[in-house]
């Protein structure tokens, strides 16, 4: 009964599965209210009727998205200090600072002008309605800095000195706190792949319709659109992910060596990048391999006769340095994880690419039917490789809640019994499950039923006359 | 001004903002069974927050950050003291959200009926709750020497903390009814006054015995000062809304739940959590607060970042300052 009741093991799967869960929504808000922003923008400069319809039929899906992100989103905010108290204690002088600023500078932001933008369709002028768009998307962009900038801190911790009195970090800068190298890596990382997944989500869209031949005029576009938007946005994340690789490397070699379950240091050829591997299931021994020579010195150097050290030589360090103790993440996670996020991403920047290529020149269909099936499947490959790069990351910094500093069990709230977390554990979990088959049924509908006519414009300013998409 | 202090009231000001926004939400939320005799009535009623609810809401996410940023130690006691609490809240704050946001996907009678009775439920569970919590804090709670609140989830439902908890669950109340008949127009609007004028008379006599007890239990001169605005405010704000001047009797309850909430956090000054058990272990203004350094960052975040807050805040009630009546809703698309 009591190991079920261990507020450790529940306070981690609670922060997992809800923080998994806000972040299914979120790429979608932050990528979607870019999207919608662009087709508004183009029909405000072209008064084409498709881009407003575009606008429409996608702004309806980003609302129904937005809303979960909102809801789920409080639960985070408010969960530091349900669940992890002590930590909150030790790293509130840090860590507060950027959360206070993404609520003052973008979460008010983001709710405010996304309100006018959903009512204030008759009622804004044309522009101006337009800008509140740009803003919410502002909005989104700065709470992802700022919230990736808290969680740097604790993947590399910068800009603070240890109050022994207290017990607690103490900010000493805020300009290093918000530049540290991580989080100048792992912002333009996410950022670009939540424009993958919205990327993803066109792509679908658009192919499901393209393949039942209908709403060509719209759907066209938006496939163009979405495929040039995944490629683009891949590249970048790629490029960014491969800077991201370096300098984690540097502050978190343990995280590496466990990305590659490599337990022995290797250097040049030998520090080869494994493909898929099969191994005797406590991981010690490997049974069979496919790998890439070089390519792991390269993702942690960028050289190709680069050291990178293994897992013994790390835990042995680590001993010394911070005591007897075991500092190995979990490693078929850390290992897995990292293949998926890549493999999935690299390929539907391929699915992309085919695509683009096989619908030019106005082609209607692509030369296989079946090519349409495989682009549908762009949104939850996107969304999933999304979700392993997190896993990946926060299990890889295991056993620390923050480096170095404290470890993950010490960050508990010490007056939270294993029952209530149970309770909450349980009632998260029921809840997000009922949200989510409704959410998922309610965007599905919205996608079959495909954009509306365009709707009627006042003759004189432009504007859209009725009001649209109130409650 | 040292800095603790003024972060001290810098976050009473925040949770001001959020109890008088969000108030009125949750009022509207639970006027739903008292004004919305069909769907269209109940459409004007949720269409009267409907661009706003979501900016209104936020105040809670900044003043919880703020709370986290300036006083760790509050944050971590209060949060993790009244985890079961907070889950309800966080329960209903889900439920409330999503429901405006799908309760008209579907034209349905029943699926509507079920996301109506989400925004009652989640609207009237955190207009308690709140006030549970914050009488709670006032009171004080059981705190071992970390300052770990060490008792339970049934300690918080105490005759004090419950007559807090009904007191803002009745003033977020006829704050909503009072928004509702400044926002409508025709028949809702008329049926609006009259509720408030019903609700308001039990909101007098409820909220008096709180501010008193508060007064004399745990009070302050100040403190005291503050109860006494607050009951004035809303007398006035009732008879204001007898005589039908709406913008004024709105004004006025807003006013009632400011100074309330300056009432609690006067009581409460200079601790933040006093520890019934052993005044020792009493969270203060002191010892739960961040380092000057940190509290500097913030005040200029603050100093900079809340005037063009309000600004833009302001011109959106603004933009949607027009009455709402059945005939918008008949003609809008959705
Ligand atoms: C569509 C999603 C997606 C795709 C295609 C990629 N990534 Fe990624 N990756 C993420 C989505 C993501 C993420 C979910 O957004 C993470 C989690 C934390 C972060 O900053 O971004 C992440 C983290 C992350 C980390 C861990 C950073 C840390 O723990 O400090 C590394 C090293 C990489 N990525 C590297 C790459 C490389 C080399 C990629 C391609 C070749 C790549 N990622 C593609
Ligand atoms: C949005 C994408 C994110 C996802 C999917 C994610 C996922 C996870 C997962 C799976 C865990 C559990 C790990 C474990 O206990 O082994 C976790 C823990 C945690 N994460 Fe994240 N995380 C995300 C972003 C963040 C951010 C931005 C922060 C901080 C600002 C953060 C702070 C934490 C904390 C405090 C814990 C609990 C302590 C711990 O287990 O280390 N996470 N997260
Ligand atoms: C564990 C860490 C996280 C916390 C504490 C957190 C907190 C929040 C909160 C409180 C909201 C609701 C905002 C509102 O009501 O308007 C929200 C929504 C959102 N969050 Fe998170 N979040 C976390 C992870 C992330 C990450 C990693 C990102 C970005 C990379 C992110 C970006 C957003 C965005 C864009 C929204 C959309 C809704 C909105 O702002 O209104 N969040 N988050």
């Amino acid at each position: 009964m009591n190991e079920w009741l261990d507020p450790l093991l529940l306070s981690r799967w609670q922060f997992g599965l809800t923080t998994i869960y806000h972040f299914l929504f979120v790429p979608l808000t932050i990528g979607m209210a870019l999207t919608v922003a662009i087709f508004q923008t183009a029909w405000v400069r072209t008064d084409k009727a498709k881009y407003l319809q575009l606008t429409h039929f996608f702004g309806k899906i980003f609302l129904i998205n937005f809303a979960m992100g909102v809801v789920t989103g409080i639960v985070q905010e408010f969960q530091f200090g349900m669940n992890w108290s002590d930590y909150s204690r030790f790293v509130g002088d840090v860590f507060g600072a950027p959360l206070a600023f993404e609520g003052i500078t973008a979460f008010f932001l983001e709710a405010t002008f996304i309100g006018l933008w959903i009512f204030g369709w008759d009622k804004l002028p044309k522009k101006i309605h337009l800008a509140t768009i740009w803003l919410t998307v502002i909005g989104s962009i700065t709470s992802a800095y700022f919230i990736l900038a808290a969680n740097a801190f604790m993947q590399n911790p910068v800009a603070f000195e240890m109050n022994a009195e207290k017990g607690r970090a103490e900010l000493t800068s805020i300009g290093e706190l918000l530049t540290n190298p991580i989080v100048l890596a792992s912002f333009p990382h996410t950022i670009f792949a939540c424009f993958m997944v919205s990327a993803g989500l066109i792509i679908s869209v658009a192919a499901w319709h393209l393949a039942r031949n209908q709403h060509f005029e719209t759907m066209r576009p938006a496939l163009k659109f979405g495929m040039w938007m995944m490629i683009i946005a891949g590249i970048l994340t790629t490029l960014s992910g491969d800077q991201l690789s370096l300098i984690m490397t540097e502050v978190q070699p343990m995280k590496m060596a466990s990305a590659e379950a490599m337990y022995v240091t290797a250097t040049g050829a030998n520090a080869s990048f494994s493909i898929f591997t099969l191994g005797t299931p406590d991981g010690v021994s490997e049974l069979f391999s496919v790998r890439i020579p070089y390519l792991l010195s390269f993702l942690s150097t960028h050289t190709f006769d680069g050291t990178v050290e293994g897992i013994n030589n790390l835990q042995a360090r680590y001993v010394d340095v911070y005591g007897p103790g075991d500092y190995t993440p979990t490693i078929w996670i850390t290992y897995w994880s990292f293949r998926w996020m890549i493999g999935l991403g690299l390929a539907h920047m391929l699915v992309a690419i085919a695509g683009l290529f096989f619908t030019r020149k106005n082609a209607a269909k692509p030369a296989r039917p079946w090519m349409w099936k495989v682009a549908i499947w762009s949104f939850p490959m996107s969304l999933l490789a999304m979700s392993v790069g997190w896993t990946f990351t926060e299990m890889g910094r295991q056993p620390w809640i923050v480096f170095g500093l404290m470890r993950t069990e010490g960050g508990i709230s010490p007056g939270v019994t294993g029952l209530e977390i149970l309770i909450s554990l349980i009632v998260f979990t029921l809840l997000y499950g009922i949200l989510a088959v409704v959410e998922f049924k309610l965007i599905l509908k919205a996608v079959q039923k495909g954009p509306d006519d365009a709707p009627v414009l006042d003759a004189e300013s432009g504007v859209v006359k009725q009001a649209v998409m109130v409650y | 001004m040292d800095l603790t202090i003024l972060w001290f009231w810098i976050i009473a000001a925040l949770f001001i903002g959020y109890f008088v926004l969000d108030g009125f939400d949750f009022g509207v939320g639970m006027s739903l069974p008292f004004l919305g005799k069909d769907d269209t009535d109940r459409r004007v009623l949720i269409n009267t927050i409907g661009p706003v609810w979501d900016l209104n809401e936020t105040w809670v996410i900044v003043a919880g950050a703020a709370l986290f940023a300036a006083f760790p130690e509050w944050y971590a006691t209060m949060f993790s003291g009244f985890y079961l609490a907070l889950l309800l809240i966080l329960v209903a704050l889900i439920l409330r959200g999503v429901s405006f946001e799908y309760r008209h996907q579907r034209p349905e009678s029943t699926w509507k009926k079920w996301f109506d009775g989400m925004i009652i439920v989640g609207s009237a569970v955190p207009a308690l709750l709140w006030g549970v919590a914050f009488a709670n804090v006032v009171r004080g709670v059981k705190l071992d020497v970390n300052h770990d609140y060490i008792g339970t989830f049934f300690d918080l439902l105490n005759p004090y903390a419950l007559l807090g908890g009904v007191t803002t669950l009745l003033l977020f109340f006829v704050h909503g009814v009072v928004f509702i008949s400044l926002k409508t127009e025709g028949d809702i609007r008329v049926r609006a006054r009259k509720l408030a004028t019903r609700a308001g008379i039990v909101t007098i006599v409820v909220a008096a015995s709180f501010l008193a007890w508060t007064t004399l239990a745990y009070g302050t001169p100040a403190s005291a000062i503050f109860a006494a605005l607050a009951a004035v405010a809303l007398i006035a704000s009732f008879l204001a809304n007898l005589r039908g001047a709406e913008r004024l009797a709105f004004g006025l309850m807003a006013g009632t739940i400011g100074f309330a909430v300056l009432t609690l956090f006067a009581s409460l000054f200079p601790d933040v959590m006093p520890a019934s058990n052993d005044p020792a272990n009493s969270l203060t203004i002191a010892n739960a607060s961040s380092s000057a350094y940190t509290l500097g960052v913030m005040s200029w975040t603050a100093l900079i970042g809340m005037p063009v807050i309000l600004l833009y805040q302001g011109w959106t009630y603004w933009v949607f300052r027009k009455r709402i009546g059945r005939a918008h809703i008949e003609v809008a698309v959705h």
